[in-house]
């Protein structure tokens, strides 16, 4: 029993744009550190464990290939998958929205007359805010994997797919097992240091008890062989095993593009994702299960697909092949711009480019500021695309989600990028117009430049360089060079003094 | 409309078209390894797993160095009585332990159906010598014996061997060295939930 002690579950609701959030993010040196350390390390082991293996790049497109099979054919493989579910013994349900999914684990919940639940971290069940409706239902729900433990009781949010406390340090998590243990449950000894190994053997005696004892236990799954209603957990720690197999009811949610259709594909995925997410030959513990085993686990099991405008991204024919994401997080260790502001910036559960498509395709562009951010949280070099396991080519969707995120906020009149795209076509359409341009521009921005490079400029353009510094145009335009030296023949030294710093980055 | 018939109903307004080629399969399907089994005895270790490699008379004295001195251990049914070294408390699992039982052992001995050479995984399909999944998971040292010929190069064989066990309905469970994490500061740390200790005993196979 829960004794009625709950945690508070923090929602990304109220995270501003990109920008602002980004730029919070940037002034937190420890963070930044955090992340550095992090994000170059994980992609040192993945890039030598990919490179280990001589089909890499044909795993890589059978991985795709698969899971396109898989979107052209969702409605077959759903149905299939419902069959074999439901012959192996599963209590299949479909869920159209987070609210439905909610309901219904709430419904089994109820139904079994516990006030508590042990779950396996999962991408899924965070998108729909399971905990939060939980907790209002009066159902304290228990996150036992040891990263999704330190945010919880941290009331803080995962700022990583596969590491979601990466941003913390061994002493702030300290700190919290020490603070917040013992109101939820068995406290962290007195004595306790803050190397991680010994925080890892709280973690363990925390939340043992809360295994031995749960009736019913929240999980996701990686992947849902559609032939034989096979469900798969990859994971490293054993608490997915400890859910998975001691209580006594067994609920997955799973986002119904989590289907593979035969179980052969796992001899495709099983080699992508431990590979691309932690960057090991494997994880340390794969479990699979087909619906009920007598004698051996969960006798009640019970699978929610789930959708959640998953249908929405695949009516989107260029969008659509962010739905082959297997969550390794592969993208957001190799990405610029994540390593530099972390993973909250990002207002959602998906952070880094995946997130920057997934998050607007799945929530819908053109409804919130913060949203319509996303696509432009990136400088689209590519890096994510090349390390990708299914190759999700995830710069060409971010040009994609930027067009339908300036296309809604037309309507008709022409925006700030539209009318200076026009001037700018117009003054680049004549050499004698780019010339005045070009002079005006080496006298005035004297005034505006500061160490070579340009910051704040007023409305309009502020909206370009809010987010970016400007080199700084040098004092003479090479039009004016040109003339003056006759094309280098006759270069008496620089016309202007010396040139700003900004044309030699 | 029902969630079912609706989902599906947006599924097909979708409208994704076919797709234009068949699914591109030109991945390894088997691997050629020079010593399989010294591959598979690299890579294990390489998770901080030991293996002990024996002879088929030397088994039980290999386990019984592996249960490094732990007492009270769980033998799942079907499993060779002949490798149980003596001295060892057997605790059975009839009636079946409940998981506080579980909890009280400090090791647990059973068989695997296969290992996988590249990835150093053993993996359970539950069957006799196996024992249920909880058996192998509560206990804090797991000690597994596997015999050389179980080895299989990399994961396409192993997937396509332990497809009778899905198809039967079986769970299974891949193991790749012990429970561990690196969600603190990328530390890696042994044993969070599931045993801290993974000892492999390996056998020699009369035809190698």
């Amino acid at each position: 029993m829960s004794d009625g002690r709950m945690i508070e579950t923090k929602t990304f609701l109220g995270i501003p744009p990109f920008p602002v959030a980004a730029k919070e993010a940037l002034a937190d040196s420890q963070l930044r550190g955090n992340m550095h350390h992090a994000t170059h390390t994980i992609r040192t082991k993945r890039a030598r464990v990919t490179a280990e293996l001589p089909d890499w790049e044909q795993l890589r497109v059978a991985g795709a290939d698969i899971k396109d099979d898989v979107t052209a054919n969702m409605g077959r493989y759903l149905v299939q998958l419902e069959e074999s579910l439901t012959k192996a013994g599963a209590n299949v349900h479909w869920a159209r929205d987070a609210a439905e999914a909610n309901q219904i684990v709430i419904g089994i919940a109820r139904r079994h007359k516990v006030d508590e639940v042990v779950k396996v971290k999962s991408m899924a069940t965070g998108e729909i805010e399971l905990n939060v409706a939980m907790e209002k239902a009066g159902i304290a729900v228990w996150e036992t994997d040891l990263a999704e433990l330190i945010v919880q009781l941290g009331h803080d949010l995962p700022s990583h797919i596969l590491v979601p406390a990466i941003h913390r340090n061994r002493s702030e998590v300290r700190e919290i097992f020490m603070r917040e243990m013992g109101k939820v449950g068995m406290p962290a000894a007195a004595d306790l240091s803050d190397e991680p190994a010994e925080l890892a053997g709280a973690a363990r005696r925390h939340l043992r008890e809360k295994f031995l004892r749960a009736k019913v236990a929240v999980s996701g799954a990686n992947f849902m062989v559609a032939d034989t209603g096979t469900l798969v957990v990859v994971e490293s720690e054993g608490n997915g095993r400890m859910c998975l197999t001691l209580p006594e009811v067994l609920i997955s949610v799973v986002g119904i593009e989590k289907i593979v259709p035969t179980w052969k594909d796992l001899e495709v995925f099983l080699q992508l994702l431990p590979r691309s997410a932690t960057g090991e030959r494997m994880n340390p513990y794969t479990s699979t299960w087909t619906g009920v085993t007598p004698g051996d686990g969960p006798q009640e099991v019970h699978v929610i697909l789930l959708d959640n405008n998953r249908t929405k991204v695949l009516a989107d024919e260029v969008g659509r092949q962010a739905l082959r994401c297997i969550r390794c997080s592969a993208c957001l260790n190799v990405c610029p711009v994540y390593e530099r502001v972390g993973g909250h910036a990002y207002g959602s559960i998906y952070p880094g480019p995946i997130g920057a498509i997934l998050t607007p395709m799945l929530k819908g562009v053109g409804v919130s500021k913060q949203i319509d951010s996303l696509p432009f949280a990136s400088s689209l070099c590519g890096a994510c695309y090349e390390v990708c396991p299914v190759r999700i080519n995830i710069p060409e969707v971010l040009v994609h989600l930027r067009e339908l995120v300036v296309g809604s906020h037309r309507g008709g009149v022409p925006g700030t990028l539209m009318t200076t795209m026009k001037g700018a076509s117009w003054l680049l359409g004549g050499g004698w117009r780019l010339g005045l341009l070009q002079k005006a521009a080496g006298l005035s921005t004297r005034v505006l430049w500061k160490n070579g490079v340009i910051g704040r400029m007023p409305p309009p353009m502020s909206r370009w360089t809010d987010a970016r510094d400007c080199p700084a145009p040098p004092t003479e335009s090479f039009r004016a060079w040109w003339k003056r030296t006759d094309g280098g023949r006759n270069d008496a030294g620089s016309a202007g003094g010396t040139a700003g710093k900004g044309d030699q980055r | 409309m029902k969630a079912r018939e609706e989902i599906l109903r947006r599924v097909q307004e979708a409208n994704v078209a076919p797709n234009d080629h068949p699914i591109r399969r030109d991945y390894a399907q088997t691997v050629k390894l020079a010593d399989p089994v010294g591959t598979f005895v690299e890579r294990v270790e390489d998770y901080q797993a030991t293996v002990i490699r024996t002879g088929p008379g030397g088994v039980a004295a290999a386990v019984a160095k592996s249960l490094d001195g732990a007492r009270r251990v769980v033998v799942p049914a079907g499993f060779n009585t002949s490798w149980v070294p003596d001295g060892v408390d057997v605790v059975l699992d009839e009636p079946v332990l409940s998981s506080a039982d579980l909890n009280e052992v400090e090791a647990v001995l059973t068989s695997a159906v296969l290992g996988i050479a590249v990835t150093g995984t053993i993996v359970l399909d539950h069957t006799e010598g196996q024992g249920r999944r909880a058996l192998t998971l509560v206990p804090d040292l797991h000690v597994c014996v596997l015999t050389e010929d179980q080895i299989v190069g990399d994961v396409p064989e192993a997937v396509g061997r332990l497809s009778p066990s899905v198809d039967a309905g079986r769970p299974l469970t891949w193991v790749s060295g012990p429970s561990a994490t690196v969600d603190i500061e990328l530390i890696r740390v042994h044993g969070v939930h599931g045993p801290r200790t993974l000892r492999v005993v390996l056998v020699e196979s009369p035809t190698t």
